[in-house]
């Protein structure tokens, strides 16, 4: 009886118009493209993408050269090099991370003492030319600076979890 | 209309020689319809796209013109200032006339197919030997292209094609056998006014086995999923056409769709009553209302179904597996239809069915 069941199903192609009857459910569903330049997905103010190194209100660099970064970076991106500035204060003479290398984690945002090294919102970035992948200390103060407002509110919404 | 030509226009053209007059009547109506053909080709590229888009929740092409509708000749105009690129091991000759030889019978199948109770290019008595003949030639242009890319890639597809179209042939070849005895008349023609008289008299009633038969072998022999192992993109790359690119791929695509089209026509015609309308005989309908007459829209709105048929499949199914092909090809579709040829047989000389004046 079920051996008759089975072939009047499959000759029926039961299981084929079942599968088919999804797809064709599916045609009348509203789709779920986001249209990306012109729309964008809500972003948590803890995503982790482009780094910047901050500033103190008054203009000084935060960092201190205490390598904690360098030191827990998992891939290996960070190099450090430090030397007494100007104010006979221990100051980073080279802050360089590889872009290539920097897998996002956010362990050098953590490890920092002083909130110098963050990673903001930004993912929205791209190299032309080779070399460009390496974020020299200039260029990551240069980030830290135009976008602090942002930084800034981001690590004042994630404060009450810390 | 008359009055919209001028009268030394007329003048020239009854001034013509016969021959003159027929070639260029006969040129006329195959520019018509190949143009006709590829515009469909276009559109039904963007078609899929948009279709196969809904039903994974996407939007599909909606950048070039409006809603995308332009999509078709973007890409067209890309793949024509694209390079052709013929691999340095590979055979010339044959890797350059592989597209010509997919596409020619692609197009030269719609000589027979009648569009219209009032048109069909070439009004041939074997119309339907014609069909079967072209369509087998088609698999020459995989075949070829494999061969001549020399590469290991191509190959394959080749001969997966190959076999699967040879299988495939068969089964189709004795649902049209059936098609035959209900129709009478291998004129394609013939076959469509035999199915005259509304719903009720369309062969997809009586036929219904040989109808899936048909259609499913026709998905098969268009390479198309859930049948495309010959292109095979997850596991030989695209199969036969690996190293095309340009014009020639072009050319392989819409040799593609035009085979989607034409197996989509050919099904309209044998099982669904071609250019019949659906409505006639329904006498709600009024009196001379259009909705009842016997039209090339009818066709159209019947191909237009098939085709989002296939992209349906193509959205709903995962490539079968080469072994299950050829089970599927040779061990139930064959059956399958021998047995309703010989059901068709026995119901004749009972005199049951549109087949029954078979049996005097």
């Amino acid at each position: 009886m079920s051996t008759l069941k089975s072939y009047i199903k499959t000759f029926a192609l039961w299981e084929l118009w079942q599968g088919l009857s999804v797809t064709f459910r599916n045609f009348f569903r509203k789709p779920v493209t986001v249209y990306y330049p012109e729309e964008k997905t809500p972003q948590s103010h803890r995503f982790r993408g482009l780094h910047a190194l901050r500033r103190y209100p008054n203009g000084e660099e935060r960092c201190i050269a205490c390598k904690l970064c360098e030191a827990v970076c998992p891939a290996l991106a960070i190099t450090i090099e430090s030397a007494v500035g100007d104010d006979g204060t221990r100051r980073t003479t080279r802050y360089d991370i590889d872009l290539f290398k920097c897998i996002y984690c956010g362990f050098c945002e953590e490890a920092c003492p002083v909130d110098a090294i963050v990673e903001t919102r930004l993912h929205e970035y791209h190299m032309e030319k080779p070399g460009e992948n390496i974020m020299t200390k200039d260029k990551l103060l240069a980030v830290g600076d135009r976008y602090d407002a942002m930084i800034a509110a981001d690590k004042a919404a994630d404060a009450k979890y810390r | 209309m008359k009055a919209l030509i001028p009268q030394f226009l007329v003048d020239f053209w009854n001034g013509l020689p016969q021959a003159v007059q027929t070639v260029t009547i006969s040129t006329t109506q195959i520019l018509v319809v190949t143009v006709g053909v590829i515009l469909t080709v276009a559109f039904s590229t963007y078609f899929e796209r948009k279709v196969i888009g809904f039903m994974q929740g996407r939007i599909g092409p909606n950048r070039v013109g409006w809603r995308g509708l332009l999509q078709p000749f973007a890409d067209v105009i890309k793949l024509l200032i694209k390079e052709v690129i013929v691999p340095t091991r590979s055979n010339r000759f044959l890797f350059v006339i592989a597209p010509l030889l997919s596409i020619v019978p692609a197009l030269a199948t719609w000589a027979v197919v009648p569009l219209h109770p009032e048109f069909v290019i070439a009004d041939i008595n074997a119309g339907l030997l014609y069909v079967l003949a072209l369509t087998s030639v088609g698999v020459y242009g995989v075949i070829l292209a494999g061969w001549a890319t020399n590469s290991k890639y191509a190959f394959l597809g080749a001969m997966r094609s190959a076999a699967q179209i040879v299988a495939y042939e068969i089964a189709m070849g004795f649902a049209l056998v059936g098609v035959l005895m209900a129709g009478g008349s291998l004129n394609l023609g013939d076959i469509v006014e035999a199915q005259a008289g509304g719903v009720s008299q369309w062969f997809l009633i009586p036929l219904l086995p040989l109808f899936l038969v048909y259609w499913i072998s026709g998905v098969a022999e268009t390479n198309r999923a859930p049948f495309d192992v010959a292109e095979g993109e997850s596991e030989i790359v695209a199969g036969f056409h690996v190293e095309y690119s340009g014009v020639a791929f072009a050319v392989f695509f819409l040799a593609e769709y035009a085979n989607m089209v034409l197996i989509s026509a050919l099904t309209a015609i044998f099982f669904l009553g071609g250019w019949a309308s659906p409505f006639e005989g329904w006498s709600f309908l009024g009196e001379g209302s259009f909705l009842r007459e016997p039209h090339f829209f009818w066709l159209a709105a019947k191909i237009a179904f098939f085709m989002f048929t296939f992209f349906w499949l193509r959205a709903t199914f995962p490539r079968y597996r080469y072994d299950q092909i050829m089970r599927l090809g040779w061990k139930v579709f064959i059956p399958v239809t021998i047995i309703w040829i010989v059901v068709e047989g026995i119901m004749a000389w009972m005199q049951i069915g549109p087949w029954s004046g078979l049996a005097g």
